[in-house]
């Protein structure tokens, strides 16, 4: 484990140094704005796998899936409506595939979102400053995709409401950002008039537990350049366990915690252009795959107000 | 600014916790049992298996002027009057039917128990055993075999025990208690049906003692809930105990009949054994084929290769091998390559709808296998004609006869053969279902389908073209999942109709009509 730790680190700074790092790429997690009247476009390409999962809390592997992998490209879009309200949307496609066993890889588009971002406070004492954030999000499935075949399925088909507070603090280049999100998840419909949880429900629908994630960031930030460390936690808010050798379902009690690092950087002679990447693993979890993966990503700013001084 | 935006947040939070995401169940809504019939000579008609209840001592009931029966009514008054909303709700579940919610507490604890053991260290599987059933792997493993055989001996011991009981009832002809005393509060429609024994005590006694012993880790629940539909009765009026006394003895009298020829059925070794795994697997070769093998890792032990060799419900054990059909195309035939190019190609292109289709059929892991499917699409219909208990336990009794069967003819010929899975012959070939762990040829699917269409077309024959359809997009779920051939599916439509037809000449002749 520890040398596993030593190598993540070493990969993680190594793509730290291949895409010296971004930023101003926001996602609704962090608590970096996008500029008024510019336009970020974001693309990136994620990947993640596991050989071991947990069912409950019992963790295992399982010879019938080998390591299960899933790729994803996501194009995200974030606008600044003002310094300190963005809107930003984003549409990931996915797919899936296992190394051993018979069971068939899915792929496709999965759920579009939509968050909005703001700002209502930043303060500045000296050399340290504050920021809190409030962010509301809605994301929904863009089509039917599979939900009944995990874990080939490339999402949980429910559409999700949710709202984060984000609070930021920086010492000279130095900062900390935590934040908690609440998802309330909608009900999905899934294939078959009948499943067992942890009884028989005789419906096609299926209630979906609401989650909670919470988030530390903290490393080095400037204008050009972050390097960060996060911890990512999510957890369901109800949901059953998967069983002893049983299959898993999509309103199975999923908990995580993750442990990354993530870099971003705009070059200094074309400050448009960025570049980010992070590295993550799972640390704990409980329904979930024990997944480690990594992600890199490209950012193009286009400034609708270019004309004006800055 | 920031209050407007405060209170929003705070007004959004209510209103998304205020959703209500509660699932409104398809069998919520059933209304109460209201037979057009009572089928008062349901006395007459032919058990499948107790043919006679001689052997039991059915006490005759006290008169209903004497004073025990006059001190019942007035027990009676008082456990029917001032009813709890907490005991409404029980009196509203049971109050559908008997026998209907017994077989949907049966889909439950299939659905339930239907997970295969995980592997010990050393890639052996564990064998879940009825003898130590609470310790880890849980007796049983409700596999579809298992679950075919468990919903038709509850559906025939709940039928003949109510021939028994109707025919005491028209015997004894006692009047319900609310006839006798009209002041007693009644929660439920009366009837004119006779009440000593009471059916709904009946069909909880005989559902008890079986399941007790086809789901022992569940005995608490059971036994809960065969006692709250007898008290149900007291609450809601219906009965008094001693009409509640005879119904569950008689029902479990004929229970522990049925249980009798359940033991000695042939379940017992259908598990094989070490050496009869590697006899099929060479005699598959010495018919110069290619033989099963297990796609899981560890490779586990074929499932229940002797279930073929069960006791039959409906046909005698000899015909078997007339009922059985011809061999599947040779697995290096021409014919083996075209159906597997097809395969290869349903699952190379899923489409959504053929996704969706394998997904409905599914009834794998965790569910109530397809017996509990179609047992789930023949209560949805049941329920709107208007049956009496007995036509309730009758028609049970004939889907599920046929289901086992089908597993009895479909396993016999699996093993016959022992031919290999789509995707041993040909590895591109990946599922979107799980692969079940038997040999292909024929579909569990399309037999138990095809037999349960064919039964339910007679019985509700307005549905018969629905039922026909359902059964061959079950089959046809089986070749776009990619676990079958069309041979598998074609094949096993036909055999499986075989057998609703014996179940059908059964029906024809057994005084019901």
């Amino acid at each position: 484990m520890k040398i596993f730790v030593a190598n993540l680190v070493k990969l993680g700074l190594t793509i730290l140094i291949l895409f010296p790092v971004t930023l101003k790429a926001q996602t609704e997690q962090d608590a970096l704005m996008m500029g008024k009247q510019r336009l970020c476009v974001a693309g990136s390409y994620a990947y993640n796998s596991w050989e071991e999962y947990w069912e409950g809390t019992f963790k295992r592997n399982n010879d019938n899936i080998g390591k299960l992998s899933t790729q994803t490209g996501m194009l995200m879009l974030n606008y600044g409506i003002s310094n300190d309200l963005n809107i930003m949307a984003s549409l990931p496609y996915m797919s899936t595939k296992a190394t051993r066993g018979t069971l068939s890889g899915l792929h496709g588009f999965q759920d579009f979102s939509v968050f909005v971002k703001w700002r209502p406070l930043k303060k500045q004492f000296g050399n340290q400053t504050v920021a809190l954030l409030g962010v509301a999000g809605y994301s929904a499935p863009t089509n039917d995709y599979n939900i009944d075949f995990m874990p080939m399925t490339v999402g949980l088909g429910s559409k999700v409401l949710s709202g984060r507070l984000i609070a930021d603090y920086k010492y000279k280049k130095i900062f900390a950002t935590i934040s908690a999100a609440y998802m309330h998840r909608g009900n999905v419909e899934i294939d078959r008039p009948a499943y067992y949880t942890d009884r028989q429900i005789n419906s096609s629908m299926v209630k979906m537990p609401d989650a909670g994630n919470f988030q530390l960031r903290t490393g080095y930030r400037t204008s050009h350049n972050i390097a960060e460390l996060f911890i990512d936690n999510m957890t369901s808010f109800g949901g059953f366990d998967i069983r002893k050798n049983d299959m898993p379902f999509v309103s199975n009690e999923m908990n995580s915690t993750r442990l990354g690092i993530e870099g971003k950087h705009y070059l200094n002679n074309l400050p448009s252009l960025g570049f980010h990447a992070n590295v993550w693993t799972t640390v704990s979890g409980r329904n979930v795959g024990k997944a480690t993966g990594f992600l890199a990503g490209i950012d193009y700013i286009i400034d609708f107000n270019s004309s004006k001084a800055k | 600014m920031k209050k407007i935006i405060t209170y929003s947040l705070v007004g959004l939070f209510i209103l998304v916790m205020s959703c209500n995401k509660d699932i409104i169940e398809s069998n919520s809504d059933y209304p109460e049992l209201a037979p057009a019939t009572q089928d008062i000579n349901g006395g007459d008609w032919k058990p499948f298996i107790v043919s006679s209840s001689a052997g039991f001592a059915m006490p005759a009931p006290e008169a209903v002027n004497s004073s025990s029966y006059q001190e019942e009514l007035k027990e009676l008054k008082t456990l029917s009057s001032n009813i709890t909303s907490e005991q409404r709700k029980i009196i509203d579940y049971w109050k559908v039917g008997s026998v209907l919610r017994w077989n949907e507490i049966m889909r439950q604890l299939v659905a339930k128990h239907n997970v295969p053991p995980y592997q010990n260290e050393d890639g052996t599987y564990p064998v879940p055993s009825a003898a130590n059933p609470f310790s880890y792997p849980e007796f049983p493993f409700s596999n579809p075999p298992y679950a075919a055989r468990a919903y038709a001996y509850l559906s025939l011991a709940q039928y003949d025990a109510l021939i028994h009981a109707w025919k005491y009832k028209t015997q004894y002809n006692r009047p319900a208690p609310y006839k006798t005393d009209p002041s007693i509060e009644v929660s439920v429609t009366k009837n004119e049906l006779p009440s000593y024994p009471s059916e709904d005590a009946v069909v909880s006694g005989a559902s008890f003692e079986l399941m007790k012993l086809l789901f022992p880790a569940d005995i608490d629940y059971i036994k809960e809930m065969a006692e709250q539909e007898k008290t149900y009765r007291l609450w809601s009026g219906a009965n008094v105990k001693s009409d509640l006394a005879a119904g569950d003895s008689l029902g479990r009298w004929v229970a522990r009949q049925v249980i009798q020829r359940a033991k000695t059925d042939g379940m017992g070794v259908a598990g094989g054994n070490p050496a009869i795994w590697t006899k099929l697997e060479a005699d598959c070769i010495a018919k110069g084929e290619t033989p099963w093998i297990s796609l899981e890792t560890p490779k586990r032990p074929p499932m229940l290769p002797l279930f073929g060799n069960v006791k039959p419900l409906l046909f005698d054990p000899a015909i078997i091998a007339s009922l059985r059909p011809g061999p599947p195309p040779s697995a290096t035939s021409p014919q083996m390559r075209k159906e597997l190019d097809e395969v290869l190609d349903f699952t190379s292109n899923p489409t959504k709808e053929r996704m969706r289709i394998v997904n409905f059929w599914a009834d794998g892991v965790a569910t109530y296998t397809p017996v509990g499917h179609w047992n789930a699409i023949a209560s949805d219909d049941f329920v709107n004609m208007q049956l009496s208990e007995i036509r309730w336990a009758r028609n049970y009794a004939l889907l599920n006869s046929s289901l086992m069967d089908a597993a009895i003819i479909c396993w016999n010929t699996k093993y016959f053969y022992f031919n290999a899975r789509p995707c041993q012959l040909d590895p591109r070939i990946k599922t979107l279902t799980g692969v079940p762990n038997f040999p292909a040829y024929i579909s569990g699917h399309s037999t138990f389908s095809a037999a349960a269409a064919t039964i339910l077309g007679y019985l509700a024959p307005e549905r018969s073209a629905d039922y026909t359809m359902m059964a061959t997009e079950a089959s046809n779920s089986r070749m776009y999942g990619g676990i079958h051939y069309r041979a598998d599916c074609e094949v096993g439509l036909q055999t499986g109709q075989k057998i609703g037809n014996l179940a059908i000449d059964r029906a024809k002749t057994d005084g019901s009509n």
